[in-house]
């Protein structure tokens, strides 16, 4: 990069999480529109923070028309937002963790001292595969119909090849994520048979088994930022982000080194997560829909033996599209706040085979304790006490879904 | 960590059915409904990618010369460095290694080969980077493997896509001469130009969905089956929404108490039609009308009929009239009341 | 928590650098969409007298992904605009997306995350069919309309109903702007015989809008250079600055909404107006730039933006104010009747401000014009950005 621009993680301001919320996932919310998915969660977090939709200074969503196959269909999610009077609100056609960068950048600029965040996608509308073709190349790509699962085994293969994993550690990492998912139970997918059984099983797009694969999710999420003493006003322990920023890499496959991702490398270090004498993060939240692409973040992170990585199961145990990213970022705030890690790293990706790229370091304040109050996540302290989501959904068991 | 900070493990199976439902009027039944989006899109290539597609026609694969002195294939308009424009073309070859692959299983619609296949990178002779294509390899998958050597197998029929290339198949072990040329002489500078060059492709996509309405709309729609409105009424500000979209857009919250609005209603504001549109089968010129049936907290909108067009007027008084079929009334018709005041109806426009 | 404050808090200003536009047509045959974003985005560097590694992040903004048929097409545009390696934001906010998206580029200067961003708008509308895209069938939904015309038409008659402006107010909008275009070489229709009788005598197709009342569909490109004050000191050619800058949403359709002067539009234009120090409109600002995509917008607008008491905006249009030489000239780039790329409609109208007060409008200058004001919005009325531009940097 040229010279001189600001190093994102000195921030002029302290910008926090102060609340987050996801739905259940499911494999498909279709008893819901998208603006009844969307809701629960954004009541939620507007009540625990205490603040109504005009008492927050700028509202931002991250959403996709193709998703759902109608265009503007982020205008009538702004009908469970309770836009009236009119507020300071922007949209964009990207993952919500890109929403909450242009909030944090709103914030930045002095203009807001709190933002609220959404993002939401139903993903069982479309054959979701074929759907994500249309993000490609338009001319010398899309007419070939790649879908994405076969993209995602390409990038598999390029790493089985150059000796960065095998298909024992793949298998290790999808047991590790749905393991991790009973714990969490937003998440759609939990509980694994382990590595060993998994090996057991056919491939779906070699290298590639039904396990390194995410499931086909429905699902929403919101959070809440905040300035400084606002912040420690809404949340008695806010995550606060101490650096973000997100980076593209070449569109191509065909030029780029897929074991590779420069993007998050360059994102992380302008984030801080690299700065000299900062601890190695204690978790991680990555936006790795593959087993094969936590490899590749894992190395792009440099993160080590002493960073939790997806304690939520991640998006191999739920993968809202569009709100995915979101999640993470949401999920490493809640752990900050409850005291899981000091520090923590979330990821957001975008486009075929990692192509964009997005990381926050999130921190807690620290010294004291985490106990009571009212933390960032779900079901702490001052929760509503009415359910968070979608929970009308049909239940889905390990092996469902996934791009089959 | 913090203990007891960390939540209990739960079955995923207790979590359906544990969150409350969000309206308190239960719905008997969910609507959905196949939604196709299909256009062929049509598309001008400029001039790089022009070229590049015109050569695939008359089988020659081109590629651009980077800044960098890197061949790129298939070639685009800038440099991937520095971003400049580049338009220095060369000829590659048409044999090339695979730089990675995986295996497809179950072609989907639209995709290269009908039989299993093997999705590949090929860095082609005398390129730099790789193109994505099919590779045909009858003999599965214990047949393909990283470095493996590929050729391009021309479709019969070509029209300047990238579907020229039918796919790529293997080329064996040896090292075969690329159509006429030694591979050892490429890239080879080349102009670009062909006769009746290819400026643009047609691009048809389709992809089907399936449309869920949500729990209000399929509420609003099961009411409309035996010709009756149902609106819902916000439980903060308590405007009745018809018809209803599942939250009271200014409060914010679900709106769920049914209540039944019309059948009459007044007509607010309208525009006569003077031009067909493709995908609405009604004759102009017609009315359409913002209609505020009585109840309503706002209008919807309708086709004003029974009524010469150029009669209709703003205050208008309506009702529905429903056809043998149709989920719909199929227009609305005057009842022959008396305008309704301008005071009555101007916050519902 | 440690509270790093930066020395100089508050806002940096944001100048306006760089700008350029494609020629826009109904359809460029000519270029891929990566070659129609880039002749704009080159012209606006060309502007600036920088390359592409000065840029720090680009902004991208288009309307709905359908009209191309590419989903989220800035992860394929990644190379063509020079943004790998750096960060690419993709916004849609409907018709107000020209504007909003140089509008969170200019929050990434003012915040002082980056110092110099490009910011891009685009559409090519000839790869589909505006028609469309815009209205894909709905299961469920009656099929009534097509298109936008029909969708605003309503609330034109409701405008009219309760002004009682005369029926010919809308032509003579339309009549200023496309002679408006014919002055402005990027303007797509230049309609070298257009005579108010001409339009005043075009099919009526959504009555009350005749069809030289309603914009064209393009294929076009606008981009911008924003800088920080260092940036801008070394801009070969004088800045534009942003004095104000605002975005302000409302639901789709609600109870008690006013189609005709949507609070959104005015709550925003307040807003901008509060930050700019501007007290009253009329007499500060010396040329608009607002989305008229229909010619009774315009009117409209003049009200919902305080340049004109309630009932009293046809007045203002009848008077010849809005003339390129009156004294409240709106859109002498020709405007959205005269060039319609929908998604760059919005950054266009904030480019041709930021033309207005560098002095490099050409043969559309006002001439003197100091402080203009550029405004977009879209969806059913409800999302409005604007920003407004001056000579002067901010606070002096």
């Amino acid at each position: 990069m040229t010279g001189g621009a600001v190093n994102g993680s000195t921030g002029a301001r302290d910008v926090a999480v102060v609340a987050f919320a996801q739905t259940v996932h499911v494999r498909a919310a279709d008893n819901l529109s998208e603006v009844e998915m969307l809701m629960p969660v954004l009541r939620e977090v507007l009540d625990r923070t205490g603040l109504s939709a005009g008492g927050i200074d700028f509202t931002c969503s991250g959403s996709c028309d193709y998703l759902a196959g109608r265009p503007f269909s982020f205008t009538m999610a702004l009908d469970g937002v309770g836009a009236w009077p009119p507020i300071s609100e922007s949209h964009v056609e990207m993952d919500g963790a890109w929403a909450l960068y242009e909030a944090w950048v709103k914030i930045l600029t002095g203009e807001a001292e709190t933002a609220l965040v959404y993002s939401y996608g139903k993903s069982s509308a479309g054959d979701l595969p074929e759907v994500l073709t249309r993000q490609l190349d338009p001319y010398y790509v899309a007419p070939l119909w790649p879908d994405s699962l076969s993209l995602a085994a390409l990038q598999a293969r390029a790493l089985l090849d150059a000796g960065e994993t095998d298909e024992r550690e793949l298998a290790g990492i999808a047991a590790r994520s749905r393991n991790a998912a009973e714990d969490n139970p937003w998440a759609q997918l939990g509980g694994s048979p382990g590595a060993d059984a998994l090996l057991e099983s056919a491939y779906l797009a070699m290298p590639l088994r039904l396990h390194d694969v995410p499931p086909v999710t429905d699902g929403a999420a919101a959070v809440v930022l905040a300035a400084g003493d606002t912040a420690r006003r809404l949340a008695r322990r806010p995550a606060w982000i101490r650096g973000m920023d997100h980076r593209i890499d070449a569109h191509s496959l065909g030029v780029r080194d897929l074991t590779d991702s420069p993007s998050t490398r360059l994102a992380a270090e302008r984030a801080g997560l690299f700065d000299p004498g900062a601890p190695p993060p204690g978790l991680a939240e990555l936006h790795a829909p593959f087993t094969s692409q936590e490899v590749v973040l894992r190395k792009a992170l440099r993160l080590g033996a002493d960073t939790v990585v997806n304690p939520s199961g991640g998006p191999l145990a739920a993968n809202p599209v569009m709100a995915a990213g979101l999640v993470r970022i949401g999920e490493a705030a809640a752990r900050v706040s409850r005291g899981e890690a000091r520090r923590a790293v979330a990821h957001a990706t975008s486009g075929p085979c990692l192509q964009q790229n997005l990381v926050a370091v999130l921190e807690s304040d620290g010294s004291e304790g985490g106990g009571g109050g009212k933390g960032v996540g779900q079901g702490q302290g001052t929760g509503t006490g009415e359910g968070p989501g979608t929970g009308e959904g049909p239940g889905t068991g390990q092996g469902e879904g996934g791009h089959t | 960590m913090k203990a007891g900070q960390r939540r209990q493990p739960q079955s995923l199976s207790h979590l359906t059915g544990r969150h409350p439902p969000l309206n308190a009027v239960p719905s008997p039944r969910v609507l959905s409904a196949p939604l196709v989006v299909e256009f062929p899109f049509t598309r001008s290539l400029g001039p790089v990618q022009s070229a590049f597609l015109s050569g695939l026609r008359d089988r020659t694969v081109l590629g651009v010369q980077a800044s960098d002195g890197r061949v790129v294939v298939p070639p685009t308009e800038y440099d991937p460095v520095t971003s400049e424009e580049i338009r220095d073309l060369v000829e590659v070859g048409q044999e090339g290694t695979v730089t990675t692959w995986s295996w497809n299983g179950s072609p989907r619609r639209g995709q290269p080969l009908r039989h299993p296949f093997a999705w590949v990178l090929v860095r082609l002779d005398g390129a730099d980077t790789a193109l994505l294509h099919a590779l045909d390899a009858p003999e599965g998958p214990d047949s393909v493997s990283t470095g493996m050597r590929v050729r391009i197998r021309w479709a019969a029929d070509r029209a300047g896509t990238i579907t020229d290339i039918a796919c790529f198949e293997p080329a064996g072990d040896s090292f075969e001469p690329a159509g006429e040329r030694e591979p050892a002489t490429l890239p080879e500078p080349h102009t670009g130009e062909f006769a009746d060059p290819v400026t643009g492709i047609v691009a048809p996509a389709r992809l089907d969905y399936t449309y869920t309405p949500g729990r209000a709309q399929s509420r609003y729609l099961d009411a409309l089956a035996t010709h009756r409105t149902l609106g819902e009424r916000c439980p903060r500000c308590h405007k009745v929404y018809v018809p209803p979209r599942g939250a009271c857009p200014t409060c914010g919250v679900p709106t769920g108490e049914q209540v039944e609005v019309g059948p009459r209603g007044t007509v607010t504001t309208f525009c006569v039609v003077n031009i067909k549109a493709r995908g609405v089968d009604i004759d102009v010129p017609y009315v359409y009308a913002h209609i505020a049936l009585d109840g309503a907290g706002l209008a919807l909108h309708g086709r004003i009929a029974g009524i010469p067009y150029d009669q209709v007027r703003m205050g208008l008084r309506v009702e529905p009239v429903w056809a043998e079929s149709g989920r719909y009334p199929d227009h609305y018709r005057p009842t022959g009341e008396p305008d309704a005041d301008y005071e009555t109806y101007k916050e519902l426009l | 928590m440690s509270g790093q404050t930066r020395p100089g808090s508050g806002k940096e200003p944001v100048g306006v650098v760089g700008i350029g536009q494609t020629k826009h047509v109904s359809a460029r045959r000519d270029v891929s969409i990566a070659g129609l974003v880039r002749e704009a985005a080159a012209r606006a560097l060309q502007d600036a007298e920088l390359g592409w590694a000065d840029i720090d992040a680009v902004v991208i903004g288009k309307a709905p992904d359908f009209f191309e048929g590419v989903m989220m097409p800035e992860l394929y545009l990644a190379d063509a605009l020079g943004a790998v390696g750096k960060p690419m934001l993709r916004v849609h906010t409907a018709g107000s997306v020209g504007g909003s998206t140089a509008l969170v580029a200019a929050g990434l200067v003012a915040a002082r995350v980056h110092r110099t961003v490009l910011t891009l708008a685009f559409e090519k509308q000839s790869e589909s069919n505006a028609m469309w895209g815009l209205s894909l069938p709905v299961p469920f939904q009656q099929p009534l309309l097509a298109g936008a015309g029909g969708f605003f038409a309503p609330h034109v008659r409701a405008y009219m109903h309760r002004t009682s402006a005369p029926d010919h107010i809308g032509a003579l909008v339309a009549y200023k702007d496309r002679r408006n275009a014919l002055r402005n070489p990027y303007a797509h229709l230049h309609e070298e015989d257009i005579t108010l009788e001409k339009v005043r005598s075009s099919p009526m197709l959504w009555d009350p809008i005749r069809y030289s009342e309603t914009c064209p569909s393009s294929d076009g490109a606008c981009a911008m250079v924003l800088t920080d004050r260092a940036g801008a000191a070394r801009a070969p050619r004088p800045p534009a600055w942003v004095h104000g800058g605002a975005m302000r949403s409302e639901p789709t359709l609600f109870a008690g909404k006013d189609a005709v002067s949507p609070r959104a539009g005015s709550d925003c234009a307040a807003d901008v107006y509060r930050q700019a120090g501007i007290t009253e409109p009329r007499r500060e600002i010396d040329a608009v730039e607002m989305y008229v995509p229909f010619s009774w917008y315009e009117p409209m607008w003049l009200e919902n933006l305080g340049f004109a008491e309630e009932g009293e905006g046809w007045k203002l249009t009848e008077s010849g104010a809005t003339e390129l030489d009156g004294d409240l000239p709106v859109n002498p780039s020709g405007g959205v009747l005269s060039t319609n790329p929908i998604g760059a409609s919005g950054m266009i109208r904030f480019a041709e401000a930021a033309l207005q007060v560098r002095g490099a409008a050409g043969a559309h200058q006002v001439a003197g014009a100091r402080r203009a004001l550029g405004h977009a919005y879209g969806g059913g009325s409800q999302f409005f950005a604007m920003w407004l531009v001056g000579t002067e940097p901010p606070g002096t």
